[in-house]
């Protein structure tokens, strides 16, 4: 059984020898052309004047392109319509693109895109969500709300009351391969397009659109990505579209991949948010109401800002049962890059909200900030609800002795239900604040074990006595828990499609809507064609996503990506094992379900063929051996505008403990130890989730830690190159490192009974904040919450400190 | 120069009309059609492009994005393409990191596998230092770490043993000839000081180029032309780090990684401070003439060196003349250099055992300073005898923290003297705001390090690098 297996990357091989292509290794036809934008320079302004006459006359320029050219300007938004690829008369933000080079080389593009004298009569900018709320100046009429219960009332009445403000910064996606796109004309003026996306089906409808073509006649190809995490499920569709429109206008093979710095000047990031917060509770930590307001940058377009606000409103909750909350969302149009999809989509902003306000109330009522958030957790059901252990099969072999030993896989409890802490569940399931029954909490449980493996209790008392005797440093730890809704919330976004050729000599060749961006999907999904027919997932061929196969895909995205296209896949492959064991059946004369598919070979009537051999039968008696899949998530509903209904299939378990130190004198900080368990259900390949835990840790960390986006007071991005905008490096990752999955199965009928993984673990990152926070409260007596503003840099954790110490 | 002749990935390659400012990474993508060099950031700061490059010096890591094609004369390079052997067995950190799940999206991993061979072939355990210029963003690094430990026991290949004989020997026997550029300006190689002072003499609009670290960027990204150019890697005079009684003279072309080396012995917390000094690759190209040269009013050497009390070697033609380090540089990007003159060495004292150099950043590894703050103190009796102090980053140069020095002067040593030389600091400095870190942070923070300096002297734990969980 090829499923549950910790098999490498299918593209391991090809990733260590420079093998595996990317867009930019495509060879095109020798007279292709290359584009570059020439970017605005001014935030908001009215072009007055355009000299582009040095442009052109540019060495090795072909042609040059602005809205004079084009009059009716394609457009690039994945939503509302409102993102001119190229600035019509009014640029909304520094690095909008004005005007399109098309030269001999990428470097000729780039240098001639310099050249251009664009005269501006500058409007007033709003930069700050402060200025767009004084402004008005938003999406939708007015800000949305939602909310169960009555809020104020309840906080009127609770016995103790907070009230906090803070930033939480943005997140550039530093995929490693910036974006880039290439078209190649064809004949009656087809396209195709070769594109590092996230979303081709977008691409194919988005360039159609700009060409006036159907989109049966525009096919976009994608092999793998050099990196997605959300920043090429619409940011790409700018360089496709340009490179449609310039191949078709030269008839040259056109392609255009985004330098560095220009990929970080124009496309769009994670969402920055001010999260303002009341909330009442009493002396146990229960929260009894709660009021947040959501003021987001959205930047000057529309883009994928409102489901994204959507989920980070979903995601207010995280594990807790709120009873009255009241929910404001503001999503506020700045004249900045506009801020789009990334990993967790909303969800982290919302997290760290929540997240955020329980640390705040045990800070206040001297409480271990775990007892709070176990005091206001969901109920676990007693009875069926519970994730089973998991009954069949043997745990996945081990990736190998180097990982941690005993960090692979949790035990599974010795009993069955765990309730911690002294909150006992209700009888009934809860339900969300949107109206999801949570039937399936696992975190009291999760967080027994993770107590238990990472010995919380005892460091963090060692901890306070390490800090008693050290006047510099100090350290700090927290546990924090995700709960995180597994759907895209645009309901019909919700499908996916595959196509599976069996050939007569017994190979497979896959192919499905979803695509590669590292997270090691189309391994995933090989295992579970290679599953379903019993062999090996050598004999199955992984294939370039392909619009001319799959129609009509979702971006791969929301996490979805295993569990949409695994079942899409799984149903094309038991299609054509049905027909096979119906062949078999009738030339052996047993019922189908006698035919077992195993172990490489078709077992039948007491005697095993080869698979292979089987196959050349079933095409020689004229069987078709080729099939598609569908798959629709089943359960799902949900009416955004009243933020009701069932979002989500399931939800996705995790917690984590983190470890800091903080340098009291410079603010300095480092993660020291970090263990994570997190909830995959019956994970398709352990290697690769445990993969994504770790580098989704990371990411979440550095979100919450270094990686500050810096914009000057003209609205120009000031941390535009990985010179001054900081991901992790190697010795940011904790040095003791513990990961494993918990293993219990979904309790939906998910592919294997596993769970998505792309997105929930990044919040197990919001631990190094809260643990920094602890760290911070370590210098005070107690009197003064920390209130850490994110990304928590050195300098604000100095500032901190000094609150603590009353030096501010 | 008419002809350019290396080694890639074992195979003779001689070419004429290059462009003195085309880069390895251009060639290899463009012209040679080897892919798995990728292009992440195009200015030195994510490894992506990271290849092996060998000469009499061993193998080394750099980035190919800012290494233009003539620094390479007479070296071997080897892409990712070229690590696997012959019959396309995988190198053993290609097949630990297969076996170890080391790559995800796959981008940064052909960087990865070249740094970590070079360090391979180098015999290094210190993965985290090897591999601080290599970014990746999807594995949170954890199953890279395990993957360089796995290969660290296997041998090294032989199709990895590239010495300079043999490198030599392959270049002067290659048949292979191409014209890469057409009409390409020369740019000039000397191999002694007098050839560079002569002919820079001459040239005084050229553009000297040694790491090309900091020049690369105004290629690859201010896209500047660089019509004259004098690349000085060949100047085996100028790497020299010799001891004249107690003191160090270090040529100007000594890289960042033999400073490193030279200085752990005599300077550690400076040596220390130099690990941390941008990344491998970089510290592999950059020179420590560079980086006087260039008079970044950050750039972590000189602060340091001004604190040991350096004095600078200027070389203008046949006429010689040295100064105190710090007074060579005048204000924001100006330095007392004049036409046609060059750095040719910075000397040092053999012996500072006050030396604590202090270096702050967003990032940890492979970030531009915020605050670079050296303090040499010397203790006699219990009283503080010299001062010399100097920071980076908290005004238009390199500069000595007078006031600072004052306060400390003739002081006892004791925690009074370092909270009056801290509130000193704003005596001396009026730092900017910008994308590292605002002014009173910059303030606060360089004051802080001398406290700091006290605490640790006392005994204390102040380094958050030194704690385990």
């Amino acid at each position: 059984m090829s499923m549950g297996k910790p098999l490498p990357h299918d593209a391991a091989p090809l990733h260590v020898t420079g093998a595996a292509r990317y867009t930019d290794d495509i060879p095109l036809p020798g007279d292709a052309a290359h584009l570059a934008f020439g970017l605005s320079t001014c935030a908001h302004g009215a072009i007055t004047a355009m000299d582009l006459a040095a442009v052109r006359a540019a060495p090795g320029v072909l042609a040059v392109f602005s809205a004079e050219d084009w009059p009716e300007m394609p457009d690039c938004s994945p939503s509302l319509g409102d993102e001119p690829l190229l600035a019509t008369g009014v640029v909304h933000y520094v690095g909008q693109p004005v005007f399109l080079v098309v030269a001999d080389s990428h470097l000729a593009a780039r240098k001639a895109a310099r050249l251009g004298k664009i005269t501006y009569e500058e409007r007033p900018a709003l930069l700050t969500v402060e200025a767009a709320l004084a402004a008005n100046s938003r999406f939708e009429a007015g800000p949305v709300v939602w909310a169960r219960g009555d809020a104020g009332a309840a906080i009127a009445k609770a016995p103790q009351v907070i009230e906090g403000r803070f930033e939480v910064g943005g997140q550039e996606h530093f995929y490693l391969e910036g974006q880039i796109a290439a078209a190649l004309p064809q004949e009656g003026g087809d396209m195709v397009i070769y594109a590092s996306t996230q979303h081709p089906s977008e691409i194919q409808h988005k360039v159609a659109h700009a060409l006036h073509l159907p989109m049966s006649a525009v096919r976009v190809e994608v092999r793998r990505m050099g990196g997605g995490f959300g920043g090429k499920e619409s940011q790409g569709n700018h360089l496709a579209i340009a490179c449609a429109m310039a191949a078709r206008a030269t008839g040259r093979p056109c392609k255009m991949r985004y330098d560095r710095d220009d990929d970080m000047v124009i496309t769009g990031k994670r969402h920055d948010l001010t999260i303002g917060y009341r909330a009442g509770f009493d002396a146990t930590g229960r929260i009894l109401g709660l009021e947040f307001q959501h003021l987001i940058r959205c930047g000057w377009s529309q883009d994928l800002s409102l489901p994204v606000a959507d989920r980070a409103m979903l995601h207010a909750d995280n594990a807790y049962f709120l009873e009255h909350l009241r929910i404001e969302s503001h999503r506020l149009r700045t004249n900045t890059q506009s801020n789009t999809a990334y990993r967790g989509f909303g969800g982290p902003q919302g997290v760290v909200g929540i997240e955020r306000v329980v640390d705040h109330i045990a800070h206040v009522l001297k409480l271990d900030p775990v007892q709070v958030r176990r005091r206001n957790f969901y109920a676990e059901i007693a009875e069926g609800g519970l994730s089973a252990p998991r009954a069949s099969g043997a745990p996945p072999e081990d990736i190998s002795a180097k990982m941690n030993a005993g960090a692979f896989r949790a035990e599974a409890p010795g009993t069955g239900r765990r309730f911690g802490g002294a909150f006992s569940p209700k009888p009934a399931v809860q339900t969300t604040h949107y109206g999801m029954p949570v039937e399936d909490f696992c975190l009291r449980a999760m967080l027994d074990e993770l107590e238990r493996t990472s010995g919380y209790a005892a460091r963090r008392a060692e901890i306070a006595r390490w800090n008693a005797g050290s006047p510099v440093l100090k350290r700090g730890i927290a546990l924090t828990p995700v709960k995180f809704g597994i759907s895209f919330t645009l309901t019909w976004l919700n499908q996916a499609g595959a196509l599976v050729h069996l050939y007569q000599d017994g190979s497979i060749r896959l192919n499905h809507g979803g695509t590669e961006m590292g997270q090691g999907l189309f391994q995933k999904v090989a295992q579970v064609a290679a599953g379903v027919f019993g062999v090996e997932v050598a004999a199955v061929k992984i294939t370039a996503t392909d619009t001319a196969l799959v129609p009509n895909t979702s971006a791969t995205a929301a996490s979805s990506g295993s569990d949409m296209n695994g079942m899409a896949v799984q149903a094309a492959c038991l299609t054509i094992r049905a027909r096979l064991a119906e062949f078999m059946a009738g030339k052996f004369g047993v019922a189908t379900d006698q035919v077992r598919f195993e172990g490489g070979e078709v077992k039948v009537a007491g005697e095993a063929f080869a698979f292979a051999q089987v196959a050349a039968w079933a095409y020689q008696a004229r069987i078709s051996l080729s099939a598609t899949g569908f798959y629709a998530t089943p359960k799902i509903s949900w009416d955004r505008v009243k933020g009701q209904g069932r979002p989500f299939l399931y939800f996705a378990y995790g917690a984590a403990v983190t470890e800091v130190v903080i340098d009291t004198l410079t603010g300095e900080n480092r993660i020291l130890r970090a263990d994570l368990l997190h909830d995959t259900g019956a994970s398709l390949n352990p290697a690769i989730d445990i993969g994504q835990v770790e580098g989704a840790y990371v990411q979440g960390a550095g979100w919450l830690t270094t990686e500050e986006l810096v914009w000057d007071g003209k609205g120009r991005l000031m941390t535009h190159a990985p010179s001054t905008y900081k991901i992790p490096a190697c010795s940011d990752r904790p040095p003791v490192f513990n990961v494993a999955l918990w293993g219990r199965e979904n309790r939906e009928a998910t592919v294997g009974r596993s769970k998505a993984v792309g997105e929930p673990p990044f919040m197990l990152g919001v631990s190094a904040l809260m643990a920094l926070s602890d760290a911070v409260a370590a210098c005070g007596d107690g009197s003064v919450y920390p209130a850490l503003d994110a990304p928590a840099t050195a300098e604000r954790v100095l500032w901190a400190v000094q609150r603590q110490r009353g030096h501010v | 120069m008419t002809e350019l002749a290396f080694l890639l990935n074992g195979t003779p390659v001689r070419l004429s009309g290059v462009a003195p400012t085309r880069t390895l990474l251009q060639y290899l993508r463009e012209d040679r059609g080897l892919c798995g060099t990728k292009e992440g950031c195009n200015e030195g700061d994510c490894g992506a492009c990271t290849v092996v490059v060998s000469d009499e010096a061993g193998p080394r890591a750099l980035n190919a994005c800012i290494l233009f094609l003539p620094q390479l004369q007479g070296k071997a390079v080897r892409t990712v393409e070229g690590l696997s052997g012959p019959e396309g067995q995988l190198h053993p950190v290609q097949q630990a990191m297969v076996d170890h799940h080391g790559s995800q999206c796959g981008f940064c991993t052909p960087g990865f596998c070249t740094s970590m061979a070079a360090a391979h072939a180098q015999g290094r355990q210190d993965h985290d230092v090897v591999l601080a210029g290599n970014l990746c963003r999807c594995t949170g690094y954890a199953p890279i770490i395990r993957a360089a430990e796995a290969a660290a026991a296997q041998p090294v290949p032989d199709w990895m043993q590239e010495a300079p004989p043999f490198i030599l020997a392959q270049i002067s026997s290659g048949p292979i000839s191409e014209n890469s550029g057409g009409e390409a300006p020369g740019a000039f190689h000397p191999e002694t000081p007098d050839q560079l002072a002569e002919w820079y003499l001459e040239n005084p609009d050229a553009t000297l180029v040694a790491g090309a670290t900091d020049v690369g960027l105004w290629v690859t990204k201010q896209l500047r032309a660089l019509p004259k150019v004098a690349f000085l890697g060949g100047i085996p005079a100028m790497k020299r780090i010799e001891t004249e009684g107690d003191m160090i003279r270090i040529g100007a072309g000594v890289s960042i990684t033999d400073l490193r080396a030279a200085m752990a012995a005599p300077h550690p917390s400076f040596a220390a401070m130099l690990t941390r000094y941008a990344s491998e690759q970089v510290r592999n190209a950059a020179t420590i003439g560079g980086n006087i040269a260039n008079g970044s009013p950050i750039g972590d050497g000189p602060p340091a060196l001004i604190a040991l009390g350096a004095r600078l070697h200027l070389r203008q033609g046949a006429a010689r003349r040295e100064m105190a380090l710090e007074d060579f540089f005048l204000e924001y990007r100006k330095q007392d250099r004049r036409p046609g003159e060059f750095v040719e060495a910075v000397t040092i004292p053999a012996r500072a055992p006050g030396l604590k150099v202090y270096k702050l950043s967003k990032r940890f590894d492979q970030d531009i300073s915020a605050v670079l703050g050296a303090f040499n103190l010397t203790v006699e009796g219990g009283v503080i005898t010299a001062a010399r102090i100097a920071f980076g980053g908290m005004a238009g140069t390199p500069k000595r923290a007078r006031a600072m020095e004052a306060a400390l002067m003739g002081q006892p040593f004791a925690l009074a003297a370092f909270e009056a030389a801290k509130a000193a600091c704003a005596t001396d400095f009026a730092p900017l705001s910008d994308m590292r870190a605002s002014a009173a942070y910059r303030l606060e923070a360089a004051g802080n390090m001398a406290l700091r300096y006290w605490h640790e002297a006392s005994g204390g734990a102040v380094n958050v690098l030194e704690v385990r969980a």
